[in-house]
């Protein structure tokens, strides 16, 4: 489809169309409220309503994972979010992930392992990499499991399962041997200054 | 995008309703594939109802001994559950083979099972297809198929069926659960998908106006043996070129009971009856396992670009065969 520009189209508030309506989104928790033609996405949404354009719109049709969002603490494409369905829920976008100054502990690994390029998956790939992390840690199996049955416990989040389990993130610039390094040393535990304790993570990923 | 209205349904009976026999109204689950083929204009509902919401998010044991898996449960949970994983292995690998983690998190069981073909033609409103447009013809046959149907397919359509998960539930003779107006039915996934012929437009035995409530998987105690392969054209978040479901129970070197289902090869999850009956009561190897998996793609009818599948199929069924034997030798 074409980008669809919601700020184009007359929207009366006073008697809204039913094919449009005010909705009240929960994002980095603030909540806003907006008009919205039905039509319109969460990307959308985000980036033309709300000015959060840290969230990237690539393909617009959930096949590069670059408009990746969290929605209840999952990942998920925003580009097949309906905004209008997104209502009530707590939607987390890459400018909300930062505590203050202190940037996320996934952020700041791809700063320092250099875990892209030109940047524009960049926002995708870190909140994928969060949502990767924990759900690791929940116990969740992957394709690249090799015993998925609960009683082989919980696989180590090799660099094969993390290629696996971030590839619903492309990247054109093919920055992904930083990318893995990155998610491995954010899945490390970490000290309560930030500092990572092990680099085993990634000497498994290299 | 054709303009819509939206309604958030809380209850089953109220889903049902407000969808009513409004042929241009749909159902919105996960919207991972609804809301890409409304961009595309190959869907053009005049209301949504949105279901994500209604209490049918619960997997729970079955009086029979099998599961019950609501419609509504993501893909993501239906895989990372440890009943699935436990007893059903082949479909929680199934459903990790497909999409991606952002997408598995979306898509419902429900919608796995309603999801359109991504045959290019089916998807680009610009041309001919059938399926989309009754009558406008098939260009496929005769242009880009190297990825299409090699079984049960007609000059009508030779579309495939995208879904891994479905191949693994209809290895383990899943039964749709379904509400209408009129009240509750029942389909088993064999009977789900209809047969292609000359009406490609009509894909399910679901009566006008029913929303899927959920899946029920029997007790299978073989299934407990299964395993779920895909191969593709890159190593990841890629629809199959070919995919097999199997499980398979070894008694002092005799199949004492085999399942087997085939993907990316027909409009529907293929289950392999034909070889299931060959294999059943002969010895466990390599020959064996390759005479049944003839036996099945005997009736294959592949296009001048997708013979490869024949082959792939005959190769995945051998190998993965093999592997269960071997595990249950050990």
């Amino acid at each position: 489809m074409f980008p669809l520009d919601t700020r184009k189209k007359p929207i009366m508030e006073s008697a809204p169309s039913p094919t449009s309506g005010t909705i009240t989104l929960h994002i980095n928790g603030e909540k806003h409220t907006l008009s919205v033609d039905h039509r319109t996405t969460l990307l959308d949404a985000l980036r033309e309503r709300l000015d959060l354009t840290g969230t990237k719109k690539g393909c617009d049709h959930g096949q590069c994972g670059a408009c990746t969002v969290l929605i209840d603490g999952r990942r998920a494409v925003s580009c097949l979010q309906l905004a209008v369905a997104a209502e009530g829920r707590e939607i987390t976008t890459i400018e909300g992930l930062a505590d203050g100054e202190r940037l996320h502990p996934v952020q700041q690994a791809f700063l320092d392992l250099d875990g892209f390029q030109c940047g524009y998956c960049t926002p995708g790939q870190i909140c994928s990499a969060v949502a990767v992390i924990e759900e690791h840690a929940a116990g969740w199996p992957s394709a690249a499991t090799a015993d998925v049955r609960p009683e082989a416990g919980p696989p180590p989040l090799t660099a094969e399962e993390i290629r696996e389990r971030m590839s619903g993130n492309l990247c054109r610039c093919g920055a992904y041997v930083s990318i893995v390094q990155a998610v491995a040393r954010a899945a490390q535990p970490t000290d309560q200054d930030g500092a990572v304790r092990t680099t085993a993570g990634e000497e498994a990923a290299a | 995008m054709k303009e819509f209205t939206y309604h958030k349904a809380h209850d089953v009976a109220g889903a049902v309703a407000l969808l009513g026999a409004d042929p241009e109204a749909r159902f919105l689950g996960g919207g991972t594939n609804l809301v890409d083929l409304m961009k595309n204009g190959v869907e053009r509902p005049a209301r949504l109802i949105d279901v994500r919401d209604l209490p049918l998010d619960r997997i729970e044991p079955a009086e029979d001994g099998g599961l019950r898996i609501g419609a509504t449960v993501t893909n993501s949970d239906l895989a990372a559950h440890p009943d699935v994983r436990r007893r059903y292995p082949a479909l929680a690998q199934a459903v990790l083979a497909g999409a991606s983690g952002q997408l598995r998190n979306m898509a419902t069981v429900g919608g796995n099972l309603l999801q359109r073909t991504r045959c290019g033609y089916f998807t680009d409103v610009s041309r001919p297809c059938n399926k989309r447009r009754p009558g406008s013809g098939c260009p496929a046959v005769h242009g880009v198929h190297h990825n299409h149907a090699i079984l049960g397919a007609s000059e009508h359509c030779v579309a495939v069926h995208p879904s891994d998960m479905g191949v693994a539930l209809a290895a383990f003779d899943a039964v749709v659960t379904y509400e209408t107006a009129d009240g509750p039915g029942r389909l088993p996934l064999a009977d789900f998908y209809l047969p292609v012929g000359d009406t490609p437009h009509r894909e399910t035995a679901l009566p006008q106006g029913a929303l899927i409530t959920g899946v029920e998987l029997p007790p299978v105690p073989v299934a407990a043996h299964s395993r779920y392969r895909k191969v593709r054209e890159r190593a990841s978040y890629a629809f199959a070129i070919g995919s097999v479901a199997a499980a398979l129970d070894v008694r002092d070197g005799v199949v004492h009971d085999v399942r087997l289902a085939f993907g990316a090869v027909a409009s529907r999850p293929w289950r392999a009856r034909t070889a299931e009956q060959a294999l059943t009561g002969a010895r466990a190897d390599a020959d064996a396992f390759a005479a049944a998996a003839d036996a099945e793609l005997a009736e294959a009818r592949p296009l001048p670009d997708n013979g490869y599948k024949v082959t792939l199929m005959r190769n995945l069924v051998v190998a993965v065969l093999t592997e269960l034997a071997e595990e249950a030798a050990r």
